[in-house]
C-alpha cells in the first residue's frame, strides 16, 4: 500500500509488467507458431539464391545470385505457367467476384419469407463440399458418354457432339471457373446479404415517395450500399490473385489439358517437391509472392484514388 | 389526377415485371445448385447402368446398395475416416486453444504492444516464405508424415484470430473487466471465468471454420505425409474417385459396361459417405454462418 501510494516511473513499470506478463504468456503459442512456419520459412526464401545443398540446409548452401530465377524466366515454363495462372486467376474474378453479389441483390429481392430461407440454406450447401469431391463431381458430371451435364449441353448444341470436355485444353478454364462459382457464390453471397440487411428502411421509404420502381431502387440504394464492402472484398481478392487454389487446379490437371492447367503453385509442387529441385522450387515460388504482394499494392492504391476506400 | 394514376400503373407494370424476373431468377439458381446435389443421392442407390443411359433423372430407379456394400467392406476408408476424426477433434481442439487466449490479449486496449504484434500476424496473410521452404522447415522438424505435423499445421489462423479479438473487443463490456481487475482478478482468470463464458458464440464459429478446413483438408496431407497409414479420408477418396478412374480408363483394363458401371456407383456412394456428417451437422451450425461473417467483416 506504501508503495503504491509513490508510484514512480519504475513502479509503474513493474506492475504494468506484473499483469502484462501474462497476456505476453496468451499470446506465446500463437506467435511462437506463426514464428516457426511462417517467419522461418521466410528466411528459408533465400535458399531461391542458393545452391542447395543436403547437409548445409537453408542458409549454408553456395550463394548463386539470380541463377534460380534466370533458369525459371528462360524455361519455356514459364511463358506457360504465367498465362495459364493469370487467365485463370483473372477469369476467376472477372465472373467468380459479380456472381455473389448478383445473387445477393436477388436473395435480397424475394418477398416471400419461406422461398428466400430454402434458396439461402441451399446456396451454401456446396460451399462444405471438399475440393476432392467437387472435382470428382466434375469429373462424373462432365464425363465424355455419360456425364449428365455434358450430355445435356451436348443436347442443347451448346457443345458439338464429339468433344470431350474434360480432355480439352479450351474448356478447361470455363469449367474450373464456372464450377468454382457454383461452389462459392452462395456462401460468397453472405456478407453482401448481411451488408443488403443494414439499409435504413427510411431510405426505401423515401425512395417510394419519389416514385422509384424496385429496380430503381436497388440500383440507386442498394447497390451504392454495398459498394465499399465490394470495394474491401476487391481489394483482398486481388491480392490473393495469383494464388490460384492449387488444389483444384491440381486435381482438375490430366495430361491432356496440362497445357491449360500448369499454373505456377502446381508447377513448385512439381519441380520443388517431386523432383526435390528445392532451390527452383523456392525462386520460382518467391517470384509468385512477389508478383501477388505488387498486385495488392496496386489495387489498393487505384480503389483508394478511386472510392476512398483501401486496407493500408 | 388521370395522369397520376397511370404513372402509378405503369410503375406497378415494371415491379410486377421486375417481381417475376427475380422468381424465376431465384428458381434457376435454386436448381442449378440443388439438381447436381439430388442427382448424387438418386445415383447412389440407382442401377448404374441405367443412371449411365440417361435413364435416372428425378427419382431413382431399380434401387440397390452395391456402392454402400462395397464401402464397408473397405478398409481403407474406415482408416481414413478414423485419421480423419482425429485431425478433426485434435486439430480443431488445438486451434481453440491457441486461437482464443491470443484473440484475447490482442484485445486489450490497455496492451500497449497490440498493434506490432498485429502486424506481426497479419504481416503473414500477404506474405509467405511459399511450399519449398515451409516443406523444409517441416523437415528439419522431423515432422513429415507424422500423424503430429496434420493436427498442428495452421494451428493459428490470421484471419480467424482477427474474428476473435473483434467479437471480443466489440461485445464483451469493459464495465466488466474493470469489476474483476478490481477484485483483484488476474488476465488468465478473466479470460477463463469471463471472457470464455461470454464467447460462446465466436468459439462456434472458429470450431465451424476449423473443423471444416480439417475435414476438407487434402492439400497439406499431400505434401507433408506419404504413409499410408495417416492418410486422412480426402487422400483415400482421391485414390479412390480420382486415381482410380485414371487407372481404369488409362488402363483399359475394364472391359464392358459392367466394371466401369459398378465403379461408378461407388464413387456416388463414397461421395455421400464422405460428405454425409457434414451436412448432418449443417442444419445446426446455420445460423452462425451469417454471424461469422459478420464478425468477420468488421475491420479493427
Amino acid at each position: 500500500m506504501v508503495e503504491k501510494k509513490r508510484a514512480g516511473f519504475g513502479v509503474r513499470t513493474k506492475r504494468y509488467w506484473a499483469r502484462s506478463w501474462q497476456l505476453w504468456a496468451m499470446l506465446f503459442p500463437a506467435m511462437l507458431y506463426i514464428f516457426v512456419f511462417c517467419y522461418v520459412p521466410m528466411y528459408g526464401v533465400q535458399l531461391a539464391f542458393r545452391e542447395y545443398s543436403f547437409t548445409a540446409g537453408f542458409t549454408g548452401g553456395k550463394w548463386v545470385g539470380l541463377k534460380y530465377f534466370r533458369q525459371y524466366f528462360e524455361s519455356p515454363m514459364f511463358f506457360t505457367t504465367l498465362k495459364n495462372t493469370f487467365v485463370i486467376a483473372f477469369t476467376s474474378i472477372l465472373v467468380g467476384f459479380p456472381a455473389p453479389i448478383i445473387l445477393a441483390m436477388i436473395i435480397n429481392q424475394i418477398r416471400n419469407k419461406t422461398w428466400k430461407r430454402v434458396v439461402q440454406t441451399t446456396v451454401y450447401i456446396p460451399y462444405f463440399i471438399s475440393v476432392v469431391v467437387m472435382v470428382s463431381l466434375i469429373n462424373i458430371m462432365f464425363a465424355n458418354d455419360t456425364g449428365v451435364i455434358a450430355n445435356l449441353l451436348k443436347a442443347l448444341h451448346l457443345v458439338a457432339k464429339d468433344t470431350n470436355i474434360l480432355g480439352k485444353e479450351s474448356a478447361f478454364v470455363p469449367l474450373y471457373v464456372l464450377t468454382g462459382v457454383w461452389q462459392t457464390m452462395g456462401w460468397n453471397s453472405i456478407i453482401f446479404i448481411a451488408a443488403l440487411s443494414s439499409v435504413d428502411p427510411q431510405l426505401y421509404d423515401s425512395c417510394k415517395i419519389d416514385g422509384a420502381n424496385r429496380w430503381q431502387t436497388m440500383w440507386n440504394i442498394d447497390f451504392p450500399a454495398i459498394l465499399p464492402t465490394i470495394m474491401i472484398l476487391l481489394i483482398m481478392n486481388m491480392g490473393n490473385i495469383l494464388n490460384v487454389a492449387f488444389d483444384k487446379v491440381f486435381l482438375m490437371q490430366n495430361s491432356l489439358n496440362l497445357g491449360a492447367s500448369q499454373v505456377i503453385s502446381t508447377y513448385v509442387y512439381t519441380v520443388g517437391i517431386k523432383s526435390s529441385q528445392f532451390s527452383f522450387g523456392a525462386a520460382v515460388g518467391l517470384f509468385n509472392t512477389v508478383i501477388n504482394f505488387v498486385f495488392l499494392l496496386i489495387t489498393n492504391h487505384v480503389s483508394k484514388k478511386a472510392t476512398g476506400t483501401g486496407l493500408m | 389526377m388521370a395522369k397520376n394514376s397511370n404513372k402509378i400503373k405503369s410503375k406497378s407494370t415494371a415491379d410486377r415485371i421486375f417481381g417475376a424476373a427475380v422468381i424465376i431468377l431465384s428458381i434457376v439458381v435454386f436448381i442449378a445448385i440443388a439438381y447436381p446435389l439430388w442427382f448424387i443421392v438418386i445415383a447412389s442407390i440407382s442401377n448404374s447402368n441405367l443412371v449411365n443411359l440417361g435413364k435416372v433423372t428425378i427419382w431413382p430407379k431399380d434401387i440397390r446398395f452395391y456402392g454402400y456394400k462395397q464401402i464397408m467392406d473397405d478398409a481403407r476408408i474406415w482408416r481414413g475416416y478414423a485419421n480423419t476424426i482425429l485431425y478433426v477433434v485434435a486439430g480443431t481442439a488445438l486451434n481453440i486453444a491457441v486461437t482464443m487466449p491470443a484473440a484475447y490479449a490482442l484485445s486489450r486496449r490497455d496492451f500497449k504492444a497490440r498493434n506490432k504484434v498485429m502486424l506481426y500476424f497479419v504481416f503473414t496473410m500477404f506474405f509467405s516464405g511459399g511450399l519449398v521452404p515451409l516443406y523444409m522447415t517441416i523437415s528439419s522438424l522431423h515432422l513429415i508424415s507424422t500423424k503430429t505435423i496434420l493436427i498442428i499445421f495452421v494451428a493459428v489462423n490470421t484471419y480467424n484470430l482477427i474474428i476473435a479479438r473483434t467479437f471480443i473487443q466489440n461485445s464483451i463490456p469493459e464495465e466488466l473487466y474493470e469489476a474483476a481487475t478490481l477484485d483483484g482478478c488476474s488476465h488468465f482468470a478473466y479470460f477463463m471465468k469471463v471472457v470464455m463464458p461470454l464467447s460462446k458464440a465466436v468459439v462456434s464459429v472458429l470450431i465451424l471454420y476449423y473443423a471444416v478446413f480439417h475435414w476438407n483438408d487434402y492439400f497439406n496431407a499431400l505434401i507433408f505425409n506419404s504413409k499410408a497409414e495417416n492418410q486422412p479420408l480426402q487422400i483415400v477418396l482421391r485414390e479412390i474417385l480420382l486415381l482410380n478412374q485414371a487407372f481404369a480408363s488409362g488402363n483399359g483394363g475394364v472391359q464392358g459396361g459392367y466394371g466401369q458401371s459398378s465403379a461408378d456407383q461407388v464413387k456416388y456412394a463414397v461421395i455421400i459417405v464422405s460428405t454425409l456428417p457434414i451436412l448432418c451437422v449443417y442444419p445446426f451450425i446455420q445460423k452462425y454462418f451469417e454471424k461469422g461473417v459478420m464478425i468477420g467483416a468488421v475491420k479493427g
